[in-house]
């Protein structure tokens, strides 16, 4: 069996997600959800190597601790989507709430519209595995709070002015901040620095603007300049000058 | 104008004609108290920590220290930490820094609770003769049984039990991460917890693989920073404890300094080399009790609904109330950590002044519990400053269902409660990562007095059951009769629940 669709409706997200993971350990590729109605803690943990589209809007903490499969969701996300995800992909045609990519160390999370507060919070990276975040839209207040590492692109399409919300970056000690436009000194959070936006960050990112876009099928020539702001940490070690011996 | 400098906290001193120049002391101390210049060792007392570490190792005795060896003018107030915190906030303007637990003079109220004994009226058992159950379930308890009669006429459970931990006796260990102690130290505490059958808690720090072999006696911990927590690591544990609060410092975060990120810590907290380990205040997913319970949730739906999920809180004012949140949270035990409770790190002014004491907490949480009726929903796991097989008592008479301990067990292995575990020089070889230390405790040598000091506790708590006639755990679980408060006043009897001596 390559394709299972369930019909979501009215089901409790334990035997949901059981049903999940025993297609999965089937060798099911594909699966559909139909229905899906704040269901939480969708594909929460799940590894493999899997495709799932989900139809209707998931409940909090979609694919929670996930490692590999690729989700779609047709709708709006709940709380956490990618919280302390591991590794796979997220991608959701519409926005999501607070704390999405919570403490996320690797794998994707692409929303094609806006995101609540605390996106990206904690993210963080150790050798090859370096979390991405990707907002078409705009994001509020304390993105990328603690950030550890990883990347978090605010495409800003369709917001003007294209970031509104202050503390970003706040304690950000590893991983950078890119963000369409110009971005005010007052809405940087503590222990973040704005730096210049080269060609070489241009070039260098770009394959995660054009694949972002090919996703949700945007043209991403208009997006392909310079006219970012990157935030990065001030220091890797935000808090070493509080402290004194007894 | 300068400051100049404080006097000496302890002086370290050689007895010449007791000393035959071997060198231990120099070898040994990390802090650099000692050199050779000629055939002399040089002593320099400021560096020294009280670690005992060269006092322990000196064959021939002949090493003194003495603390405070230069008065102040006394004074009841202004004591001289008063003074010389002071005078280092005024050169610094920063946070003191200090390690291991609460070190102000609070009546201990463990030692005004005695316990009973029977006399005459019922007999007391003897352990060496007599059973005694000390095995401990920790998680949820059916509020009733349901059974049917099969086919063959047997009767058979149709309740669905949740998932328990099984302890042969209610000692465990507390979490303390790879990064805030040594490897050798947690691979002896993991050792001693298989060889017992307890459980130990591996901190928020992942773990290192050497604990693989151990896995089925950890409990892993997901904690503000979620470091080292990927789905595999949550597979491994036998439960997972979601950390909220920590009793050495309740309401902020933690900051592993870049110094202690090694090469192996880097691998096991998955993150760069030398960055700071920052532990967010709160879990940044978590902001209300319903918050809590959709994580207690998530750890359940990733793992299968087959490991228990413990939530850890600081004993703090309203302990009793959050406790009562979190036995509705589906998590299925409680972890209560009083205010004595041990750190690698904290500020010195939440160490010293924030929280309530354990014992007041075991009791106010349990009789909160048994009040709304959802005592069976959650365990009660008590810590912070659990010294002895008394204390341990006291504490399952108050209403714990098990203990963690921290600091006794690395007493075990050489911590002598210097207080210096944030600078990463520990000469045990405990709270640091500088591999000639981490060497000096062999994980077989320590694990085995880690194991003696649990079973020799264990012994020392049968002794007091079977002196009060009881011959099982749960029997002793909150029965304050048995125990009895001394020179406590009215307002902390009544916390307790307990009565005075005498009544």
């Amino acid at each position: 069996m390559e394709k299972l669709v369930i019909d979501a409706k009215g089901m409790h997200y334990t035997p949901l997600n059981k049903q999940i993971r025993q297609a999965v350990a089937a060798g099911v590729k594909e699966i559909e959800i139909n229905n899906v109605l704040g269901q939480r803690f969708i594909a929460n943990g799940l590894r493999g190597d899997v495709k799932i589209t989900i139809n209707g809007i998931p409940g909090g903490d979609l694919c929670m601790f996930m490692n590999g499969p690729e989700c779609t969701v047709h709708g709006d996300c709940e709380h956490a989507p990618g919280n302390t995800m591991d590794g796979g992909m997220i991608i959701v045609h519409g926005s999501a709430g607070d704390a999405v990519a919570h403490s996320m160390r690797g794998g994707k999370v692409y929303v094609r519209n806006n995101i609540g507060y605390r996106g990206g919070i904690h993210m963080k990276e150790y050798e090859s595995k370096k979390p991405m975040l990707v907002i078409g839209g705009t994001s509020h207040a304390f993105l990328g709070e603690y950030m550890a590492g990883g990347l978090i692109l605010v495409l800003g399409m369709g917001s003007q002015p294209l970031m509104e919300d202050r503390g970003i970056g706040s304690g950000i000690h590893g991983g950078e901040i890119v963000i369409r436009g110009n971005v005010s000194d007052r809405l940087l959070g503590v222990g973040a620095i704005k730096t210049e936006f080269t060609e070489s960050d241009l070039k260098r990112l770009s394959p995660v603007i054009e694949d972002f876009c090919s996703r949700f099928d945007i043209d991403p020539v208009p997006l392909m300049d310079t006219n970012y702001t990157r935030i990065v940490p001030s220091s890797s070690r935000p808090f070493a000058g509080k402290y004194t011996w007894e | 104008m300068t400051l100049g400098s404080v006097p000496l906290r302890y002086k370290v001193s050689i007895d010449h004609d007791h000393c035959m120049q071997c060198m231990r002391c120099v070898d040994n101390c990390s802090y650099g108290v000692y050199r050779v210049e000629g055939d002399k060792i040089i002593i320099d007392s400021r560096k020294c920590t009280a670690c005992h570490r060269c006092i322990s190792m000196c064959p021939r005795d002949a090493i003194n220290l003495q603390e405070r060896p230069v008065d102040y003018r006394s004074h009841p107030l202004w004591t001289a930490e008063a003074r010389e915190d002071i005078i280092n906030q005024a050169r610094t303007g920063k946070i003191i820094l200090a390690g291991m637990g609460n070190a102000l003079d609070y009546p201990v109220i463990f030692d005004r609770l005695v316990l009973d004994a029977c006399q005459v009226t019922n007999p007391s058992i003897d352990p060496l003769r007599e059973p005694m159950e000390l095995r401990t379930y920790l998680g949820k308890k059916p509020s009733r049984l349901d059974f049917r009669k099969n086919d063959e006429g047997d009767v058979e459970l149709v309740t669905e039990l949740a998932p328990n931990l099984k302890l042969e006796t209610p000692i465990m260990i507390g979490h303390m991460s790879y990064g805030a102690i040594s490897l050798n130290t947690q691979l002896s505490l993991a050792k001693a917890v298989t060889e017992m059958g307890t459980f130990m808690g591996t901190g928020e720090g992942g773990m290192h693989r050497s604990l693989h072999p151990y896995q089925d006696h950890t409990i892993v911990q997901v904690a503000s920073g979620r470091f080292g927590v990927d789905i595999d690591y949550l597979e491994r544990g036998a439960a997972i404890e979601i950390k909220i609060g920590q009793g050495a410092k309740p309401g902020i975060g933690g900051h592993l300094p870049g110094e202690k990120v090694c090469v192996d810590v880097s691998c096991t907290r998955m993150i760069p080399l030398g960055s700071d380990a920052i532990s967010p205040a709160p879990h940044h997913d978590i902001y209300s009790i319903e918050d809590l319970a959709q994580l207690v949730r998530s750890l359940k739906e990733a793992t299968e609904w087959k490991k228990p999920v413990f939530v850890k809180i600081a004993a703090v004012h309203n302990v009793a109330a959050i406790a009562a949140g979190i036995a509705r949270s589906s998590a299925d035990a409680v972890v209560i950590d009083g205010f004595r409770g041990g750190t690698g790190a904290a500020p010195k002014v939440f160490r010293d002044n924030v929280g309530i004491p354990i014992e007041a907490a075991i009791a106010a949480v349990d009789h909160k519990l048994n009040d709304q009726g959802v005592r069976n929903e959650v365990s009660i796991i008590a810590s912070g400053g659990i010294r002895n097989s008394a204390d341990l008592a006291k504490s399952i008479a108050l209403g714990a269902d098990a203990v963690y301990i921290g600091t006794a067990s690395l007493i075990a292995l050489g911590c002598r409660v210097c207080g210096n575990c944030y600078r990463g020089l520990c000469p045990w070889g405990i709270a640091t990562q500088r591999q000639d230390l981490v060497d000096r405790i062999d994980p077989e040598i320590g694990g085995r007095n880690v194991a003696n000091l649990i079973h020799a506790w264990t012994l020392e708590l049968s002794e007091l059951m079977g002196a009060a006639g009881l011959n099982s755990i749960e029997s002793l679980r909150g029965n304050r009769e048995r125990l009895r408060g001394y020179m406590l006043d009215e307002g902390m009897l009544k916390v307790l629940n307990v009565e005075p001596v005498g009544a």
